[in-house]
């Protein structure tokens, strides 16, 4: 008798689930990636001074330099979960379809960073003088594709060093290099949602976040069995 | 009635970690429904044997098949039918008893999924602490809470890896009476265990390894 299988969707989902199940459940990991990246936040704002003109011209850059940094607690923890008691393992002789894996981690962690980014984005208003009211949806639209794009290769990634000794130091060390178009063309964005956009340069910048994301599930949705699975 | 394949076929298998080989061209073939007796000192190739088995991890060299299909072409397939008590628990620490179990079931796409974690966890005596996190459960708590996710999946091929370890004698003597219900109902099982008179009682063949290589006992 063949027993019943699941779609690839609805693992996806069970394992996006989870993790936002274990994030609930250990809220302090939470908490410290909320106060970590508003520490950064109101860093930048007193190395930065009182010149409230620069403070708003570079307050996408710190915004995404948070979100960057607070990335890597978040993508090391999502597989930190994996590696006490071999649970990966665990999870594909279940079995679950290890792309399932990728796509549910993938969006959870972008779910979380995404989630953190409208806590910081308040605060980003009283430290930095900014204006969302010029284009708030294309700014949400923005901080999600960033989101997606930073967790896209930093699953990967996170997969790969989790089982290497140095992996609070290789992790950054892979995944940086990678992200600098996606960082490029997330700060530019989110810049031209918060200022005049005279040059319609903004639809370039989303198109290149765009393809950024596409590329990078493409690409982590073939290798990540080679990845999660031993050979 | 029993598969006309075998539950085990083992075709020259090896495995290599670094320059070290684990198992070395072992040969081996286990009938359907019968159980094996795996044996041997710590380090002789039990463990990487049985992940081999499970398709947790593939050969380096030769092939195993399970019920006739081979492990690395038909992972998926055969995932449904093998489960693997190992020393890992493949527990999360974070999740309660019962959302560990539910989530297996729903993985296994399987109804009735609140009865079935429930009479799981009555059999294996955990229903009193079937809302408390794993990270505070005992050794031998967990053990048990990885036999009820083990039988979730009711599996044809049964592999068993130091299932005493951890256990008290009541434990124990539920972990024997559990590995002869699982053969009495036609399953599969192999048993890798250092108490040989003890796996020697609940199985019907065995093979010892001796530095990856088959050896008399």
């Amino acid at each position: 008798m063949r027993k019943p299988r699941i779609s690839l969707l609805r693992a996806s989902w069970l394992v996006l689930r989870k993790d936002w199940m274990i994030e609930w459940r250990t809220r302090a990991r939470l908490t410290a990636l909320i106060f970590f990246s508003l520490s950064t936040l109101l860093l930048f704002s007193f190395a930065m001074g009182p010149d409230i003109e620069a403070l708003r011209r570079h307050a996408p850059g710190y915004l995404w330099l948070a979100l960057l940094f607070a990335s890597v607690l978040s993508l090391g923890e999502s597989f930190r979960v994996e590696s006490e008691n071999q649970a990966l393992t665990g999870l594909v002789v279940t079995p679950v379809e290890p792309r399932a894996i990728f796509l549910g981690k993938v969006f959870g962690n972008a779910s979380l960073l995404f989630g953190l980014s409208l806590v910081l984005l308040p605060v980003a208003v009283a430290l930095y003088d900014i204006d969302l009211s010029r284009a708030p949806l294309t700014l949400l639209l923005v901080l999600f594709l960033g989101s997606v794009g930073i967790s896209a290769p930093g699953i990967v990634y996170s997969a790969i060093s989790a089982n290497a000794r140095a992996r609070d130091v290789m992790l950054p060390l892979l995944l940086f290099p990678v992200l600098v178009p996606l960082l490029l063309a997330a700060v530019s964005a989110t810049r031209f949602t918060l200022v005049p956009d005279a040059q319609d340069q903004l639809p370039g910048w989303l198109k290149l976040l765009t393809a950024f994301d596409l590329i990078y599930l493409s690409v982590g949705f073939l290798l990540f069995p080679k990845v999660a699975e031993e050979d | 009635m029993l598969s006309p394949q075998p539950a085990i076929q083992l075709d020259d298998v090896s495995k290599r970690f670094g320059s070290r080989w684990a198992v070395a061209r072992l040969s081996y073939s286990l009938p359907a429904g019968r159980s094996l007796l795996l044996t041997g000192h710590n380090g002789s190739g039990k463990t990487t044997l049985l992940r081999m088995i499970s398709t947790a991890t593939f050969p380096t060299a030769g092939h195993i098949k399970i019920f006739g299909a081979e492990t690395r072409e038909k992972r998926e397939e055969l995932r449904h039918d093998v489960a693997l008590l190992s020393h890992a628990s493949f527990l999360y620490e974070d999740l309660t008893a019962a959302q560990n179990l539910t989530l297996v079931a729903e993985f296994l796409g399987l109804d009735q999924r609140k009865e079935l974690v429930a009479s799981l966890l009555e059999r294996i005596g955990l229903t009193s602490r079937a809302d408390s996190p794993v990270r505070q459960f005992s050794a031998g708590m967990r053990k048990r809470l990885t036999i009820a996710r083990l039988l979730m999946k009711a599996p044809k091929l049964a592999l068993f890896d130091e299932p005493f370890g951890e256990l008290d004698p009541a434990g124990i003597l539920q972990m024997e009476n559990l590995l002869r219900e699982l053969q009495a109902a036609g399953t599969t099982i192999v048993l890798a265990t250092h108490l040989v008179e003890q796996g020697q009682a609940l199985t019907q063949e065995r093979l010892h390894l001796d530095q990856g290589r088959r050896e008399n006992p």
